[in-house]
C-alpha cells in the first residue's frame, strides 16, 4: 500500500544529482543550469506529492528502512529513512517551496554572473533539507542539520563582494553553531543513556513513553533542553535570534526558501520529531513554551519599528517561529506543526513578493516605496493575501493555525494566551503598516520607474497564494482531520469561542490601527515617536541585543582571541622556533665532524674502541 | 716469555696505529699499516709457541698474513700511483672528497 513511501529515498537524490551536474558542468551553460535545478526540485516535488496522496488514507503505517552502517564492537549503527505523515507533509512543503523558488530565481537572478552556482547551492540545500526530513535517526539528522547550515552560510554570503553579506554569513554560521553544539551534546547524552545506544526515532518513542523509567527525569530534562538549544539556534529563537535578520543580506529567494519556509522550521520539526522526550519532562515543555512565547512578542514588537522590508519579514518569521515553539511547549503538537505548514506557504509568498518589489524599485526601505499597488497588481494582490494570512484574518490559512495555538494557550496557560494575543495584534499592525506604506499612498522616491516583474516571478506568487488561502482548511475547530492524520489518533473537536473571537478581534484591530496611521493618515505617523522617543529608538535598534552581545560576548571573546594569538605567537611559536634552532645547530655541529679526513674518522673509531675496552675491562675492578 | 713478545707486538702496533692516524704522507701510512700487520704476526707466532695449546697453525697463519700483506701493499701502492696522477699529491689530508 505504501508503494511510494518505499521510494522516498529517491526524493533527495534528484536535487543531489542536479547539484552534482551543476557543480561539474555549471560554468559552461547558463540557461540549462536553471532548467536542471528546476527539474531536480520538480521531480522531488512530484514524488513527494505521490507519497502524500498515497498516505492520505487514515490507515497508513510509518515506513522505515534501515541498514547497518558500521559495526563497532558489539554496537551496530543503523542508518536509513523513515516516512511518517509528519515527514510526508514536510517533504511536500520543502519540495514545493523549493520548486517555486527555483522558478522564481530564474527571473530574480537572471542577470547574476554566478546564477548556475546559485542553482547548485539551492539544489544542495534542497537535498540536505530533504535528507534531514527523511532521517530515521538523530545522527543522520544531525549530519543533514549541519549541511543545511553550510548551505545557509553559502547562500547568505552569496554576494560575498558585499562586506555586509560576508559578515552576515559568518554571523549566521557562528550563532547557529552555538545551538548545534547543544544539539550534539544532547545527541551524545541520549546515545549514552539510551538502552542499546539506539538513536532512531522509533526506539526513542518507545523508551520515552512516560512510564518505562529507563531514563531519569533529570537526564530527560537535560537532553530535551540541549535538543531545544539546537532548535533555538536554527529557528532563531531568543536569545540566538540575532543571525536571522542579518541573514537577509542573501538573495531574496533564499530568504524565502531557507530563512522563512524550510530551514528555520527545522528546529520546530526537530522538536516535533523528538516530541516524546519533551513530553516526559514538564520543565522542558515549560521552557519551550515560555521561550517561544517571549520570542513571539519580542520579535513582533521589533518588526513594528523596522524600515527594511526584508528585516520586517525576518522579525515576523522569528515571531511566528516563536508561536510554533509556544504551541509545542503547550502540548499542542498539531498546533505547532500546523502553523509550520501554513506559515511556510504565506511567509514564502511574502518574501517572494518582497523580492518582486525589490526587483522593481531597487531599494529595501519601505519609506522610499509607496503607491506600488497600481503598478504591480499581481504582486500587490498576492502580497495582500499573504499579509492577511499572516495577520490571522479568517478564512485564510494563518487564521486557523494561529487560532489553534491561541486556543491551546487559552485552555492551559492564560499568561501565554495574552502574550500570543499581543503578538497577534503586533503582527497585524506591522503587516498593515508594511502593506499601506508600500502599496498605497503617494509614490515614493524609488517607485517612479517600477513595473510588474516577469511571469517567472509572478507565477510562483500566484501558485503560493492558493495554499496561503486554503491550506488552513485541513484543520478547523470543527474538523480535526490534520491533527488525527498527523498523530494517528482521533482528535476531539477543539476550539473555544473566546479564543476565536479574541484572535479575530486583535487581528482586525491591528489592521485598523495600521490603516488609521499609514493608510488614511488620520493619526500622525510620528505620534508615538514624539511622545516616547526612547521606546521607538529601542525597537528600531532591536532592543540593543546586538550591541549587548557586542559588549558582553564579542568583545571578551575578541580579547581572549588576542591573548591567545599572543600566546600562540610567542609561547607555542617560540617553542617551535626553539626546536628548529636546536635541530639546525645540532646539524651544523655534526656537519663539522664530517670533514672528509679518513684519519679523523679512524681516530674517532679508535677512541670509541678504547672507551669500550676501558669500560669492559674496568668493570672487573669495580666492586 | 710470552709477555715480552706481546709487549713488543703491542709497542709495534701502537707505533703503526700512530703512524696510520697522524702521518700526512700516504706512503708512510701504508708502511704504518704494514707495521700493525707485523705486530699481529708476532702475536700469532708467539702464541703458537708459548700459548696454552701450542701448535703450528699460528705460524702457518702468519705466513698467509705476510702473503696477503704483500698483495695489499701492491694494491695500495697502485692506488696511490693512480691518486698521485689524478691529484698530483700524496698528502692524505688533501683527499677529503667524502666531505661533500
Amino acid at each position: 500500500m505504501e508503494m511510494y513511501s518505499q521510494a522516498a529515498w529517491l526524493i533527495p537524490l534528484f536535487p543531489l544529482a542536479a547539484f552534482l551536474v551543476l557543480t561539474a558542468l555549471g560554468r559552461s551553460f547558463r540557461r540549462a543550469g536553471v532548467l536542471i535545478g528546476t527539474l531536480g526540485s520538480l521531480a522531488a516535488f512530484v514524488l513527494s506529492l505521490f507519497i502524500v496522496i498515497d498516505r492520505l488514507d487514515a490507515n497508513t503505517v510509518d515506513y522505515n528502512y534501515a541498514f547497518d552502517w558500521m559495526k563497532i564492537g558489539d554496537y551496530t549503527l543503523r542508518i536509513g529513512f523513515e516516512v511518517t505523515n509528519l515527514t510526508a507533509m514536510m517533504l511536500v512543503v520543502v519540495t514545493l517551496v523549493s520548486f517555486l523558488v527555483n522558478v522564481y530565481s530564474a527571473g530574480y537572478m537572471k542577470n547574476d554572473e554566478r546564477i548556475t552556482v546559485f542553482y547548485g547551492y539551492v539544489s544542495l540545500f534542497t537535498f540536505s533539507m530533504l535528507g534531514l526530513v527523511l532521517s530515521d535517526n538523530l545522527l543522520s539528522l544531525y549530519i543533514f542539520w549541519e549541511l543545511v547550515g553550510v548551505c545557509s552560510f553559502l547562500l547568505v554570503g552569496f554576494w560575498y563582494a558585499k562586506p555586509k553579506a560576508r559578515a552576515a554569513a559568518k554571523k549566521a554560521f557562528i550563532v547557529t553553531r552555538i545551538g548545534d553544539a547543544g544539539l550534539l551534546l544532547g545527541i551524545l547524552l541520549l546515545f549514552w543513556y539510551m538502552p542499546g545506544h539506539a538513536l532512531d526515532f522509533t526506539t526513542i518513542q518507545s523508551v520515552f513513553d512516560g512510564q518505562s523509567g529507563a531514563i531519569t527525569t533529570g537526564i530527560t530534562t537535560l537532553i530535551a533542553l540541549l535538543i531545544f538549544l539546537g532548535a533555538v539556534g536554527k529557528s532563531g529563537q531568543f536569545p540566538l535570534h540575532v543571525w536571522l535578520p542579518d541573514a537577509m543580506e542573501g538573495p531574496t529567494p533564499i530568504s524565502a526558501l531557507i530563512h522563512a519556509a524550510t530551514m528555520v522550521a527545522a528546529g520546530v520539526f526537530l522538536i516535533a520529531r523528538t516530541y516524546d522526550i519533551f513530553q516526559d519532562s514538564a520543565a522542558a515543555m515549560e521552557t519551550v513554551a515560555y521561550i517561544g512565547g517571549f520570542t513571539a512578542i519580542f520579535a513582533a514588537t521589533i518588526a513594528l519599528a523596522q524600515n527594511d522590508i526584508k528585516r520586517i519579514l525576518a522579525y515576523s518569521t522569528v515571531s511566528q517561529l516563536g508561536y510554533m515553539m509556544m504551541a509545542l511547549g503547550l502540548g499542542s503538537l498539531t498546533g505547532g506543526v500546523f502553523h509550520l505548514f501554513t506559515h511556510a506557504f504565506f511567509k514564502a509568498l511574502l518574501f517572494l513578493g518582497a523580492g518582486s518589489i525589490i526587483h522593481a524599485v531597487h531599494t529595501q526601505n519601505i519609506h522610499e516605496m509607496g503607491g506600488l499597488g497600481a503598478k504591480m497588481k499581481v504582486t500587490a494582490w498576492t502580497f495582500a493575501i499573504g499579509a492577511l494570512a499572516l495577520s490571522g484574518i479568517p478564512p485564510l490559512s494563518g487564521f486557523w493555525s494561529k487560532d489553534m495555538i491561541l486556543t491551546a494557550a487559552f485552555e492551559t496557560n492564560p499568561l501565554l494566551f495574552f502574550v500570543g494575543l499581543a503578538a497577534a495584534f503586533c503582527t497585524a499592525l506591522y503587516m498593515s503598516r508594511l502593506f499601506f506604506l508600500v502599496f498605497t499612498g503617494k509614490p515614493g522616491a524609488a517607485s517612479s520607474g517600477a513595473q510588474e516583474s516577469p511571469v517567472t516571478m509572478t507565477l510562483p506568487l500566484v501558485v503560493l497564494a492558493v495554499p496561503a488561502v486554503a491550506a488552513g482548511f485541513v484543520e478547523t475547530p470543527w474538523n480535526g482531520w490534520f491533527g488525527s492524520w498527523l498523530s494517528g489518533e482521533a482528535e476531539a473537536a477543539h476550539g473555544s469561542g473566546v479564543a476565536i473571537v479574541a484572535s479575530i478581534a486583535v487581528g482586525l484591530l491591528g489592521i485598523y490601527v495600521g490603516w488609521l496611521v499609514y493608510g488614511k493618515g488620520s493619526v500622525s505617523r510620528t505620534a508615538l515617536a514624539d511622545r516616547v522617543p526612547w521606546l521607538v529608538k529601542l525597537l528600531e535598534r532591536s532592543y540593543y541585543v546586538d550591541e549587548l552581545y557586542a559588549v558582553f560576548v564579542v568583545k571578551p571573546l575578541k580579547l581572549l582571541g588576542a591573548i591567545l594569538i599572543v600566546i600562540d605567537e610567542y609561547v607555542i611559536g617560540g617553542l617551535v622556533r626553539l626546536t628548529g634552532i636546536a635541530t639546525v645547530s645540532a646539524g651544523r655541529l655534526a656537519a663539522r665532524l664530517q670533514n672528509g679526513q679518513v684519519q679523523t674518522y679512524s681516530l674517532a673509531a679508535v677512541i670509541g674502541f678504547v672507551i669500550i675496552v676501558i669500560a669492559l675491562v674496568g668493570r672487573r675492578f669495580l666492586p | 716469555m710470552l709477555p715480552s713478545y706481546l709487549t713488543v707486538a703491542a709497542i709495534l702496533f701502537c707505533i703503526g696505529l700512530y703512524g696510520a692516524l697522524v702521518k700526512r704522507n700516504a706512503i708512510i701510512v701504508l708502511l704504518s699499516l704494514e707495521l700493525m700487520l707485523n705486530a699481529v704476526n708476532l702475536n700469532l707466532v708467539a702464541f703458537s709457541k708459548y700459548g696454552v695449546v701450542p701448535s703450528l697453525t699460528g705460524q702457518i697463519f702468519s705466513l698467509f698474513t705476510i702473503t696477503v700483506a704483500a698483495a695489499e701493499a701492491a694494491i695500495g701502492v697502485a692506488i696511490l700511483f693512480a691518486l698521485f696522477r689524478l691529484r698530483g699529491t700524496v698528502n692524505v689530508d688533501e683527499f677529503d672528497k667524502m666531505r661533500r
